[in-house]
């Protein structure tokens, strides 16, 4: 089985339009959304129509959660208060500008998907098994741990987003932990492409990951137009993180230009 | 402890109230194992230290590498996510940097250290530890203000500047410190940090991280100002009120060489000690402690996180 995993799309239709297409050239069995469908970029609408309208089943991530629930906060958390105000403003924009059916429809969205592939058990997640908003980043996470969630989670591959940061470790006991980053925002890599994660689920678990060129500049002119804030322009014409930026550990923090 | 009241007897005035009883708090899963690797040895005597260390201070001696080992196979059989070393200042332990080597193998780990110690060649020797791990080591740096006149009042004449010079030595090193600041006023926590990240840019950090904590009323803190009082409890917090996921204690442990406690607020409290081991410590903690209060009205977390 061919199981392609979209992360975070946070209002980047652009990117969501280049990965479906990018999707039905190489062709998946199935392709689910992690959630996290608002915040950062432009109409929020177009992206939850694109969605809903390819048929992609999504979880409830924690912004789709407070956007859906008008909860007032993107519930991630910050203390930093720099992070803080761009995330209120990126909250407010995206809730004044979601439709009243589409914020019904993410309320019903599930938290979580089990199947079974394989003779494996599959758990998909939005942040991780225990909790919608804890990001699990690839340097922050023992194994050891990694094989407490599968175990108390009843997994033998997890699959999340949230964090933005692809990653994938295979683990001693021979289960999976992936995290699919995110469609909507570039990895703080430097280059503008978006990433999704394609899995081979048959025999042996192969995890890939597929870098997305897409007409980033359109999506930039249409942030300015709508005057959401120039650092997160500039996140998308750069492939640097600006903001959002307390959570990340050392290493991927230094890894970045912020 | 609460004392069970006897049944009523027909003679008998109504039976007083029974004593408040405190919230028990769980432990949910062991994300954070805290290592008090340099025991209560310090090169400052910070006038509010909750443990009060200091120079010559073996009340927790110093954990040996074989030891510290030990604590981590016995964490990673829980499932930890974390490490974080702390003392007393973890750098003067003479194999500190060996001990994150051998621990940086199993999981990410954080010092938290008063940043007068960074020599050049120890920084580059750090460097060299984290870019050859595969998870994160972070360096957490305390400040008690953001001046001479304001830190160096809890930490001593020239500290300041030998932390701010350690700071920038490391950032210049690649490795990007968080600056834990202790909160001594009642500014909102947010507004601490914005004032915080300000300084730190004026004092030439470019990239700087900052985690506030509040001043807990322990140790030499409670003799410089005031203990708790005994309306800062949480004796009579009803079941309802109580979220079992607020407070770290329900993530974590901490061991020093006298064995495991709670947590790492409070290694020198009575009652605040769990066991011998780890799988010892594994049950339910009674929050009877003015620092329990702390933690409950801040929400705060000595993790990073």
């Amino acid at each position: 089985m061919r199981l392609a995993l979209l992360g975070g799309v946070y209002s980047n239709h652009h990117a969501l339009a280049a990965t479906l297409a990018d999707l039905a050239r190489r062709g998946a069995d199935a392709a689910l959304c992690l959630g996290d469908l608002g915040g950062f970029g432009p109409h929020p609408d177009r992206s939850v129509e694109l969605l809903r309208d390819a048929g992609i089943p999504m979880l409830r991530g924690n912004y789709d959660d407070s956007v859906g629930h008008d909860r007032g906060d993107c519930a991630c958390g910050y203390t930093d208060p720099r992070d803080q105000h761009f995330a209120q403003v990126s909250y407010d924009y995206t809730a004044a500008r979601t439709s009243p059916d589409h914020k019904a429809w993410m309320r019903a969205l599930p938290e979580q998907q089990r199947f079974e592939v394989a003779g494996r058990r599959v758990l998909l997640c939005h942040g991780s098994p225990r909790r919608v908003n804890e990001f699990l980043w690839d340097s922050a996470c023992s194994d050891a741990f990694l094989e407490w969630l599968c175990d108390a989670h009843a997994a033998d591959l997890i699959a999340c987003a949230h964090t933005g940061i692809h990653w994938h470790r295979a683990l001693p006991s021979g289960r999976h932990v992936v995290n699919a980053g995110a469609i909507g925002r570039p990895a703080n890599d430097g280059r503008t492409d978006v990433w999704y994660a394609l899995l081979e689920l048959d025999g042996a678990v192969r995890v890939g990951f597929v870098p997305v060129a897409y007409d980033h500049e359109a999506l930039a002119r249409e942030m300015e137009a709508e005057q959401l804030p120039p650092e997160f322009v500039e996140t998308i014409r750069t492939g640097w993180w600006t903001t959002c930026l307390e959570n990340l550990p050392a290493r991927e923090r230094s890894r970045g230009r912020y | 402890m609460a004392v069970p009241t006897p049944p009523p007897t027909a003679t008998s005035c109504p039976a007083p109230a029974a004593p408040a009883r405190f919230p028990v708090q769980p432990l949910l899963h062991l994300d954070a194992l805290w290592i008090q690797v340099a025991g209560t040895l310090c090169n400052l005597a910070c006038t509010h230290c909750f443990i009060s260390c200091g120079p010559g201070d073996e009340r927790h001696a110093l954990m040996g590498r074989a030891e510290v080992r030990a604590r981590v196979a016995e964490a990673l059989a829980l499932g930890v996510k974390e490490f974080y070393f702390t003392g007393g200042e973890p750098f003067l332990h003479p194999e500190m940097e060996e001990i994150l080597e051998d621990t940086l193998a199993h999981g990410p780990c954080t010092v938290l250290t008063n940043g007068t110690l960074f020599t050049r060649h120890r920084i580059a020797e750090l460097r060299c530890v984290g870019d050859g791990a595969r998870y994160s080591l972070e360096l957490r740096v305390s400040l008690d203000g953001l001046g001479a006149a304001e830190h160096d009042r809890f930490r001593g004449a020239g500290s300041f500047a030998r932390t701010i010079e350690g700071l920038r030595a490391l950032e210049e090193g690649g490795l990007l410190p968080i600056v834990t600041l202790t909160r001594t006023t009642d500014e909102d926590p947010l507004a601490s940090t914005k004032r915080a990240l300000e300084a730190l840019r004026a004092l030439g950090l470019t990239r700087p991280r900052v985690k506030t904590l509040p001043l807990f009323q322990l140790g030499r803190e409670s003799r410089r100002t005031r203990g708790y009082a005994a309306t800062e409890t949480l004796a009579g917090l009803s079941c309802g009120c109580f979220d079992p996921t607020r407070l770290q204690c329900g993530s974590c442990r901490a061991v020093t060489a006298r064995g495991v406690y709670v947590c790492p607020l409070l290694v020198e409290e009575p009652g605040g000690r769990m066991g011998d081991r780890l799988a010892e410590a594994l049950g339910p903690f009674e929050l009877e402690h003015g620092a329990c209060y702390t933690c409950w009205v801040t929400g705060m977390t000595c993790a990073n996180g």
